[in-house]
């Protein structure tokens, strides 16, 4: 039965190998520059890593805007983020994986009585704002770094081929990568707190736990995505969509990875905390999006003229009706999941438990400095018995 | 991957092989003519076998950097303009082959007074090919010196036709010579004017190119 409600995660797996690899791969494909047999399993082997190494940091910040904690209402939030997916792709309206998500998760919360952290989802929403413009940025910096290197390096039009052919492959399992850590939390993340999966001792050697079985499940089926159905998107990004020499796809998949993996990484969430820097939060965020980004910062410092932005504010439009329209769907369909067919869609033991976790936003703006914080007593103290 | 690089590598130097014949057809061209002009026919047929010879060279390596480009699928991106630029300069060295065998088989008169005039007609259209060598070699490169050769072939070529004009002039003000006679010089004017005409063709269709190099 726990297979049957992993479905529809699986169904958004899918879904994300065949669209969002076509965004690392898509050019370098398209353009023959890369053979699809070599895109395809260097990003399903780093989305596999990616995924199964580093996506937990992304997963516990969609958990803390609401932790679907029932196998059918995670079922049901996967299927209509999918669904919502599909419905505004068939519609030629740009979407993204991790705002259908969010959406359907909210759809979630609010069917279940289930509290919001208005706090999360304001830096969620945030993340959706300064991601493109953060790739945006990258772009032109790697951009202008690239023009000048190029100008200066006199290497051969051959051999300019030869290194760029590697880099679209580096570059590629760099952004496979951070799409494995950053985007997991959209395909399995509405079913970490339904845990289907026991921990297991591998040999001795490691644990593997619920949730990483999940994300290598999850991961797993973006792979079978990218092999089953990319192809076609590939060539439709590399040929149709916009058409950026090798190079320039270079800089842009790199400036969204980068992106993507900022928003993902641990490892760099603990060397900035370190370095008394403020962190950037865990928080997936649409590969789409940091990719219209990237391409919109390179038109700009190449050529202006280019940039068609009657279809920039098309993209921003479907950006703003995706969660929404998820999260409506969600809404209406939890009601006859619950309903109709008679399933659980929340655990109320588990939710009363989680609820007393989140601090509700009134108290956050309480704290204005460390030092009250400290006063407050430790975030130990404030947790209920037995937590 | 040291495959990657290698056949690469092995494409690099054979355009940088087929550049090579460009320049080396210049220079029996000049020393053909030289010849020619001063009556050495002997040195003459000699330099024309060896001319012919590596005109064969260059369009084998041309075919041969062709097939590798498609079958390897190397530069997708620009492999259209290296694709034009290989066939056209080749071509150039054609039309250099093809003057110099004219020469050989129609056998033009020398004028005495002329023969300066002549022989620095053939070494500015050399020119033109030597500086449109360059500029592809600069593509290949270091795009930023694309323009200045391109500009030396521009006023090789100007000169070029300056000097055949002068010199066809020279020819049609003597009315010691027939029509036909005064027609048959002035077909090897042309001829060697239009090496220096095709080069800047090529650095035309260049130009263009080039933008297109530039990210």
């Amino acid at each position: 039965m726990e297979w049957i409600y992993l479905l529809s995660g699986l169904f958004l797996g899918w879904s994300l190998g065949a669209n969002d690899a076509a965004n690392i791969f898509g050019t370098a494909v398209g353009s023959r520059m890369v053979t699809f047999r070599t895109a395809a399993l260097v990003s399903t082997v780093f989305v596999i890593l990616g995924a199964v190494i580093s996506g937990g940091g992304t997963t516990e910040t969609l958990g803390q805007l609401g932790a679907v904690n029932a196998l059918a209402g995670s079922f049901t939030v996967a299927l209509m983020a999918g669904l919502s997916v599909a419905i505004m792709t068939n519609m030629k309206l740009p979407v993204s994986t991790s705002q259908a998500v969010v959406g359907a998760i909210l759809g979630w919360n609010f069917f279940t009585g289930s509290p919001t952290d208005y706090g999360k989802l304001l830096e969620i929403v945030g993340t959706w704002f300064f991601s493109p413009i953060l790739a945006g940025g990258f772009a032109i910096g790697l951009y202008l770094l690239a023009k000048r290197w190029l100008g200066n390096a006199r290497i051969h039009m051959l051999q300019m081929d030869a290194w760029t052919r590697l880099g679209l492959i580096v570059v590629g399992a760099f952004g496979a990568y951070s799409l494995g850590a950053n985007n997991i939390a959209n395909v399995m993340g509405m079913f970490v707190f339904a845990a289907p999966f026991d921990s297991f001792s591998v040999y001795g050697f490691f644990e593997f736990s619920g949730t990483q079985q999940l994300f290598l499940l999850g991961s797993v089926s973006i792979g079978v995505g990218i092999f089953t159905y990319s192809y076609k998107v590939m060539t439709t990004v590399g040929n149709d969509i916009f058409r950026l020499t090798p190079i320039l796809a270079l800089i842009v998949v790199l400036a969204k990875s980068l992106v993507l993996f900022i928003f993902a990484s641990q490892g760099l969430e603990r060397i900035l905390l370190s370095l008394g820097l403020p962190t950037l939060p865990l928080v997936p965020v649409s590969s789409s999006q940091a990719i219209i980004g990237a391409i919109i910062g390179v038109a700009l410092v190449k050529s202006r003229s280019n940039i068609n932005f009657a279809v920039v504010g098309r993209i921003a439009t479907g950006w703003v009706i995706t969660p929404i329209i998820a999260a409506a769907m969600c809404y209406v369909a939890l009601f006859f999941v619950q309903n109709v067919f008679e399933q659980q869609v929340v655990d109320r033991e588990q939710q009363q438990q989680q609820t007393s976790l989140i601090t509700p936003a009134a108290e956050i703006l309480q704290f204005n400095n460390p030092d009250q914080l400290l006063q407050a007593g430790s975030l130990a103290d404030m947790l209920p018995a037995g937590e | 991957m040291i495959q990657l690089f290698g056949s690469h590598k092995q494409i690099e130097t054979e355009i940088d092989e087929f550049l090579d014949q460009i320049i080396g057809g210049g220079l029996l061209f000049k020393k053909g003519i030289k010849f020619y002009l001063d009556g050495r026919f002997e040195e003459f047929e000699q330099r024309l076998a060896e001319l012919i010879e590596l005109e064969k060279r260059a369009d084998h390596l041309r075919r041969d950097i062709e097939t590798k480009l498609y079958t390897k699928t190397l530069i997708p991106e620009f492999r259209g303009d290296v694709l034009g630029l290989l066939e056209h300069s080749d071509a150039v060295l054609n039309q250099i082959s093809d003057t110099l065998l004219e020469f050989s088989v129609e056998k033009p008169e020398t004028l005495d007074d002329l023969r300066d005039l002549k022989h620095e007609l053939a070494k500015n259209a050399i020119k033109a090919s030597e500086f449109m060598v360059k500029s592809i070699r600069c593509y290949f490169r270091d795009l930023s010196a694309v323009r200045d050769n391109i500009k030396q072939v521009h006023f090789s070529r100007e000169e070029t036709n300056r000097l055949s004009e002068k010199y066809k002039r020279e020819i049609f003000s003597r009315k010691e010579l027939r029509l036909s006679h005064k027609m048959h010089l002035r077909y090897f004017a042309r001829s060697i004017e239009n090496i220096a005409d095709d080069a800047e063709d090529l650095c035309d269709r260049l130009a263009i190119a080039a933008i297109k190099r530039y990210i």
